[in-house]
């Protein structure tokens, strides 16, 4: 099976968190933007992984039992877990802020300022 | 009597705090009792001193008290000398002072009482900086009581500090003396450089091992300090303005004291003054200078104290010739007998002043002999003894000042003739002026013409016993031979350099006394006859007596070549330097951060999207700075 170059996976990971980071910046919708910080994490996610699959593929022609580079699949983990609170503590924020004031457009939030 | 010591110079201190703290709720009668009580206490401790001091066998002592500073290699100890030359000191200062005290509770009795306590305050403060700075055992300590009596010397000139012109007055007399005081001060870094101590004794040993220029170097910076303190040229201009305190200060620190702290402090330092012969001519030159010059002035001079305050800068010029010669001795002699005559002369001023209420021209004098006989006899016995007849205490000393200046160069000794003649003709004249003669004033001060009351009285005849007598400690080898009694006592002292040198024949002496004595009695007689009965009024507008009745424009020609520029250079630094630069560069930065707050105030809108773009950015910049420069 041909192995995929990396770069592929770094282009890959580019493209989403710099969809993930215009997103951000652009859109007003809290749930918009919460899904492009999603996209974000998990564009970091596909990094890791990658660069720790090819770690260890070089390591592991060396040496058979060696586990150096999974480490990295390891932190993917925690993101996801870290993530998934996120999402529960962010998307209720998100529906207490529907209920008060009937939109989900971030350009309301600014009110703290005033 | 070396534990007592520090009492000398405590107890008015002492008096100062309790007069000065208490100056609002103190009676009068308080203090008069602390003000006098404590000099009278010091006098008699200083008396008891003098007296071990001038038993047989006696040797300095030198009383440490604490460590004044001490780091690394400088050691400056708060220490005392008590030896024949600050002995002697001791006694004039509060012996004098103890007088001068009793004299003011009768001459300043018109002041408010917080205002006379402040007064006697000041004079006992001036008293305890005296005493420190004859008693210090090192230029340190002395030059801390040079510094107090400046300032008190300040302090009581604009004691009347309503009036701007006194103000004035002791502003001039302050910034004169910081101007020598600088010089002091410079010789004091110089010495502790080259000696690596200030303590007389340390200097002193050591002063044969530097070279000559060094001590030529330290020695005038001294003297540039003598000449602030002890008012020579170019420095003396301060102390005729002087007069503008109560008169009994001007007795007390403007002639008898303060201004012989210059000749103090070289008589003790004659170890260097010796190896250093460049700066003894100086001192010669400048000494015989002053005193030819303020002779002449006192000459013209019609406000008493004025011309007693000449007077005491053409003293002081015949001291400092005598210190410029070699004859130490001489010059502390006339610095004692100098100060009896001359306190007895100023005292005897206050009285007319104080009788005449508050007249000090003496074209409106005159006359005043019966009205004010106790002031007229003993100004009279003042005359005399200034004016150098015998036996009175101004012969003595002056006539050895002279002939030591005699044994220098025969310039000098003319010169100090025609300062002694024209000594004796000013003197005279004010004499003449005041007390002889048709009084001259208004009717109404005539009418209130009165005899001072004994507190005033008394100090001066007190001080008129001390001016007949007060030579008598120096009686020279031509009338007894060892009857210089202050020589022998002053010997482990001062160096006594002139001796050694020249010696004049009896009957050359005789000739030169009797000669000079001759002139003086022939200017008394013509000055009788100037000023006397048949007194028309005298031209000081024109010509020559204008020049001296105008003070030889010194202060005028000070004014255009020192004040003026400096005016003009202070209000340049104000207006353009100050203004403009400073304030430029000051208002310049704070506006640059109004500025560039304004700009970077943009920045922070509260938006988060600007921020996290901006973050984007500064984090892509990062890293293009990471991948393209390795650090």
């Amino acid at each position: 099976m041909p192995v995929i170059p990396i770069n592929y996976y770094i282009f890959l990971s580019l493209a989403l968190f710099t969809i993930g980071i215009v997103g951000v910046l652009t859109r007003r919708n809290a749930i918009i933007i919460f899904m492009c910080i999603e996209l974000m994490l998990n564009a970091v996610n596909v990094l890791l992984v990658a660069f720790s699959k090819m770690h260890h593929v070089a390591a592991f022609a060396l040496d058979r039992a060696t586990t150096a580079g999974t480490e990295a699949q390891l932190f993917v983990f925690f993101i996801m877990v870290v993530a998934a609170a996120e999402v529960t503590v962010g998307l209720a924020i998100i529906v207490m802020l529907y209920r008060n004031i009937h939109s989900v457009d971030i350009n309301f939030l600014n009110r703290l300022k005033h | 009597m070396s534990k007592y010591v520090f009492l000398i110079p405590l107890l008015p201190l002492v008096g100062f705090l309790i007069n000065g703290l208490g100056r609002n709720f103190l009676s009068r009668m308080l203090v008069n009792i602390v003000g006098c009580g404590v000099l009278i206490a010091s006098f008699v401790i200083s008396l008891l001193v003098f007296r071990e001091v001038s038993a047989p066998g006696f040797t300095a002592w030198s009383i440490h008290y604490f460590d004044f500073i001490k780091a690394g290699g400088l050691d400056i100890k708060a220490s005392f000398l008590v030896d024949q030359l600050s002995a002697l000191f001791l006694l004039v200062i509060t012996g004098i002072g103890s007088l001068i005290h009793i004299y003011s509770t009768a001459y300043m009795h018109e002041e408010a009482t917080p205002h006379y306590a402040r007064y006697f305050a000041y004079l006992n403060l001036f008293v305890f900086s005296m005493l420190l700075l004859v008693l210090g055992s090192n230029f340190v300590v002395m030059f801390v009581g040079w510094e107090g009596v400046g300032l008190c010397s300040y302090l009581l000139i604009g004691y009347w500090f309503g009036n701007a012109s006194y103000n004035n007055a002791a502003k001039k007399a302050f910034v004169m003396n910081r101007i020598g005081d600088l010089g002091f001060l410079l010789a004091i870094f110089w010495m502790l450089s080259q000696f690596g101590s200030i303590a007389y004794a340390d200097v002193f040993a050591k002063a044969s091992t530097a070279p000559v220029a060094v001590l030529t170097g330290i020695t005038i910076l001294l003297f540039v300090g003598a000449m602030g303190k002890s008012a020579q040229i170019p420095l003396y201009t301060w102390l005729p303005d002087a007069m503008a305190g109560p008169t009994p200060v001007s007795a007390l620190i403007h002639a008898a004291t303060m201004v012989t702290a210059g000749i103090y402090m070289i008589a003790r330092s004659n170890v260097l003054f010796t190896l250093a012969p460049i700066s003894q001519n100086l001192i010669s030159i400048i000494g015989i200078s002053t005193a030819l010059l303020a002779a002449t002035i006192a000459l013209k001079q019609n406000d008493i104290k004025k011309v007693l305050a000449y007077s005491t800068v053409s003293q002081l010029g015949l001291m400092f010739l005598a210190l410029g010669v070699g004859a130490y001795t001489a010059g502390v002699f006339h610095v004692m007998t100098h100060a009896f005559f001359k306190a007895l002369l100023f005292l005897g001023a206050g009285s007319v002043i104080h009788a005449m209420h508050h007249e000090q021209d003496i074209m409106k004098m005159g006359g005043l002999r019966k009205k004010l006989p106790i002031t007229h006899i003993t100004f009279l016995i003042g005359c005399l003894a200034i004016a150098g007849i015998p036996p009175f205490a101004g012969f003595f000393s002056k006539d050895e000042i002279l002939l030591a200046a005699l044994g220098k160069s025969p310039i000098l000794y003319a010169l100090g003739i025609m300062t002694s003649l024209m000594t004796a003709f000013y003197m005279f004249r004010l004499y003449f002026l005041t007390f002889s003669g048709n009084f001259r004033g208004t009717h109404e001060q005539a009418h209130h013409l009165h005899e001072s009351p004994i507190a005033m009285t008394f100090p001066l005849m007190v001080l008129a016993l001390l001016s007949v007598v007060g030579g008598w400690v120096g009686i020279p080898a031509l009338f007894a031979e060892d009857a210089h009694l202050l020589a022998s006592f002053l010997s482990p002292v001062v160096i006594s350099q002139a001796a050694e040198g020249h010696h004049l024949s009896h009957s050359l002496e005789w000739t030169l006394m009797g000669i000079l004595l001759t002139f003086i009695l022939i200017a008394i007689v013509f000055t009788s006859r100037l000023f006397g009965k048949q007194f028309k009024g005298e031209n000081t507008t024109e010509g020559f007596p204008g020049f001296l009745a105008n003070k030889w424009y010194v202060d005028e020609l000070y004014e255009a070549i020192v004040v003026k520029p400096i005016n003009w250079i202070s209000s340049f630094l104000s207006r353009v330097v100050d203004n403009k630069l400073i304030d430029g560069v000051v208002n310049g930065v704070g506006k640059g951060v109004q500025f560039s707050a304004r700009q970077l105030r943009l920045l922070q809108s509260g938006q988060v999207g600007s921020y996290i773009l901006i973050m984007m950015i500064a984090i892509i910049l990062f890293f293009i700075f990471q991948l393209f420069w390795k650090l």
